[in-house]
């Protein structure tokens, strides 16, 4: 099957989901939560929260960042607090609410937030450049290392542009939990990307054809593959995200964005940059 | 026996004892049979080895983390400020030392503490699992405990006047570093709590020292500065007891007493920041997210046999050995099981069903090709292995990096990252266990083809 000669609507594709998540990032960035900006985070379950109650009772003594409620909760944004200042809070909510409970608090100082993201994507950085080493010595080939990268680049501004949308129109908060889905998602699509590479490698040496006609007959020969083990990951990712607790519901939405780009960009992303790349270095 | 059969022998010896190892502590059957009921209580012991003089002791529960236990995070930072250079990874170590202490004496169970390093600041990480009030423990751990004997200063301009005037105190060399130990007594004249301090050696000489130099003047004895008492030196005392009265509660005492036994930090720290998860809230996430998973997994199995028929059925059962034996290792290495360590699991397991897809897809291949389908299977595994390798090994290289194992400060050192790699790598190694040597001995014995394809595999 000739797959490579639509490798336009592919780039075309990519492209038509990059760019509303890069407008995303670069309009309204991620909603980060408090442990990469520092302040505290209450959740507090309520019989029946009124947001308008609480924030007169709060506004006079705290400065409130922000203030989200559902049913019944409510998830309070505020500066850095200490933990007998958050107790107070809840009992000052009994007033309102005899139900008042906390359920979790985080309260970061300014000054760790910036290292904790610093340090990660340094490891990102670091795990990109050392798996682009180990690809470009095990294919003998730095254009496969390179490809690959720029694949798994490809899912993390996708994975991360989703956030900044959900972020924006849904409040998703972008905390270290989704720091570890990008790396998950860098993880997989890598995964992904050296099967279908492989295959190219291995027909390379059977064969005399062009690397254009490799990886067509490599992608027919892994796509199914590539498919069934997509879908079992994802069946298993949209079990957690539709059945599984609240605290993991954000997470896996982000492992299924990932997993999802991730297997297309390793067929529709990386082989036919590589095909491309191929061409335009023949003439 | 041949190999392949050794092989399978040693499968289910390795099955069984993670069956064991992985199944809860207690388990309670009551089975009817024949009209009767039976009631069967099984409890499986605490694993204890001893060789020589290394113990191996586990109680193979899995250890789960903060976010799903619930508990309280605490960040301290350590103000390194009045520390020499040379001196201030020393002084975080005994630092954290001391919280240690102080976290046991406050009776916590299975507390995690441990240092760090980030860029200029010095942290101390308190994770407290499973506690429901944590006000009290952070006064505890949070509390400098600073305990300084202070001098009198005199105003010296006024020397015309016959008594000088006493206008404020300054800290001597005397500290709470300089204690043995402490304890509670009453006064016996008020009955009111006191606290007995013993110094050690060198306080006694330093504590000496000073009641012989301040004789009849008042020494000030102060916890984070602020002054408990100031009593008038009556004599030089040179055994190294003195005695704290104040307006002291019994446990007001008790807690001091505690306190300055756990000793002094050498550096000052203070709550940078902090998390606290309530167990509900745990215990529900991780309910509806192991009844989701398992949901998950079943899909994943039926999917396998609908699309792979009996080679689907075998990878599954590799996967639940795979699954045993991953369960088996948290439990005995043992690993705090977090959120970011499932995800770390779930794409462990992704990897590990795409070996064997891999592998089958290699086989169908073969099988296309015309071989028979023994020579299919073990061209299939071979062929396969190239890039389960590859794959595997670019993604143990993203784990270890994300690990950090030699702790370099500029890569993250704790917490939720570390726990993912752990699991990811974990359990990649288990499924290229499973999945190659598994999964193939299953298949060398109990997979003879499709049906279709034995019409050709019956002349080989």
């Amino acid at each position: 099957m000739n797959w490579l000669k639509y490798r336009f609507l592919y780039f075309f594709i990519s492209l038509a989901v990059l760019l509303p998540g890069i407008y995303s990032l670069w309009r309204f960035g991620l909603n980060p939560s408090v442990e990469f900006t520092g302040g505290s985070l209450l959740e507090i379950s309520l019989e029946s929260p009124s947001p308008d109650q609480i924030k007169d009772l709060l506004s006079p003594t705290y400065s409130i960042h922000s203030l989200d409620h559902d049913s019944s909760t409510i998830t309070l944004k505020l500066d850095p607090l200490t933990q007998s200042q958050a107790d107070q809070i809840v009992s000052d909510l009994k007033t309102l609410d005899s139900q008042a409970k906390l359920i979790s608090f985080t309260s970061v100082g300014p000054s760790v937030g910036g290292q904790l993201l610093t340090k990660a994507l340094t490891a990102i950085l670091i795990a990109a450049l050392a798996t682009l080493l180990y690809i470009a010595y095990s294919f003998r080939n730095l254009t496969f290392g390179f490809f690959a990268i720029i694949a798994m680049l490809h899912d993390t501004l996708i994975l991360l542009g989703s956030y900044s949308l959900l972020g924006h129109f849904f409040g998703f908060q972008t905390d270290l939990l989704i720091v570890t889905a990008i790396l998950t998602t860098l993880s997989f699509s890598v995964h992904d990307t050296i099967v279908v590479f492989d295959r190219i490698r291995e027909l390379k040496n059977k064969t005399t054809s062009s690397l254009y006609a490799l990886s067509n007959r490599a992608i027919t020969e892994t796509i199914t593959r590539s498919l069934n083990n997509s879908l079992t990951i994802i069946f298993m990712l949209l079990s957690l995200a539709l059945l599984g607790g609240d605290s993991i519901k954000h997470f896996t939405i982000a492992l299924l964005i990932g997993a999802i780009t991730g297997t297309y960009s390793s067929t529709f992303t990386a082989v036919p940059l590589l095909v491309t790349w191929d061409t335009i270095r023949r003439k | 026996m041949s190999r392949t059969q050794s092989r399978f022998w040693l499968i289910l010896l390795l099955t069984i004892l993670s069956l064991v190892i992985s199944l809860p502590q207690e388990i309670n059957l009551n089975p009817h049979l024949f009209g009767r009921s039976f009631n069967v209580h099984l409890v499986r012991p605490d694993l204890k080895l001893s060789l020589g003089s290394y113990d191996f002791s586990r109680s193979l529960d899995i250890k789960l983390g903060l976010d799903l236990a619930g508990g309280t995070r605490v960040t301290l930072d350590a103000d390194m400020s009045s520390i020499a250079p040379e001196n201030q990874a020393d002084a975080l170590d005994s630092a954290k030392e001391i919280i240690t202490q102080r976290v046991d004496l406050f009776g916590i169970s299975e507390p995690n503490i441990y240092s760090q390093q980030a860029g200029s600041a010095y942290q101390i990480i308190v994770e407290l699992p499973g506690l429901d009030d944590p006000q009290a423990a952070l006064e505890l751990i949070g509390t400098t405990a600073q305990l300084e004997f202070l001098t009198p200063i005199y105003d010296q301009t006024s020397t015309e006047s016959a008594q000088p005037e006493l206008v404020d105190f300054q800290p001597s060399t005397l500290t709470g570093a300089d204690l043995q130990k402490t304890t509670v007594d009453f006064d016996p004249n008020t009955g009111q709590p006191v606290i007995s301090l013993q110094f050690s050696p060198s306080g006694t000489e330093k504590f000496a020292q000073l009641t012989k130099e301040y004789l009849g003047k008042p020494l000030a004895i102060a916890l984070d500065r602020q002054p408990l008492t100031a009593p008038i030196v009556q004599s030089e005392i040179t055994t190294g007891q003195a005695v704290i009265s104040g307006d002291f509660t019994l446990e007001g005492a008790q807690l001091l007493s505690k306190q300055l036994n756990a000793g002094a930090l050498p550096v000052p720290i203070k709550i940078t920041s902090q998390n606290t998860i309530t167990a509900t809230l745990g215990a529900d996430s991780i309910n509806q997210s192991v009844r989701a998973g398992l949901i998950g997994l079943s899909v994943v199995v039926l999917f396998m046999i609908a699309y792979y028929g009996q080679l689907g059925l075998i990878a599954s059962v590799g996967l639940f050995i795979y699954g045993l034996v991953t369960l088996s290792l948290y439990k005995l290495i043992p690993i705090t099981l977090t959120l970011p360590g499932i995800a770390g699991f779930i794409l462990s397991v992704g990897m590990a069903v795409d070996s064997n897809i891999l592998i089958f897809e290699r086989m169908k291949e073969e099988i296309r090709a015309g071989r028979a389908w023994p020579v299919a299977l073990e061209l299939g595994f071979g062929r396969a292995w190239d890039s389960i390798k590859d794959a595997n090994i670019a993604t143990l290289i993203t784990a270890f990096i994300l690990f950090n194992p030699l702790n370099w400060s500029f890569l993250p050192t704790s917490g939720p990252i570390r726990g993912f790699a752990i699991t990811l790598a974990l359990g990649i190694l288990i499924s290229l266990f499973t999945g190659i040597f598994v999964t193939r001995t299953l298949l060398r014995l109990f997979y003879h083809g499709p049906r279709s394809i034995k019409l050709f595999s019956s002349q080989s």
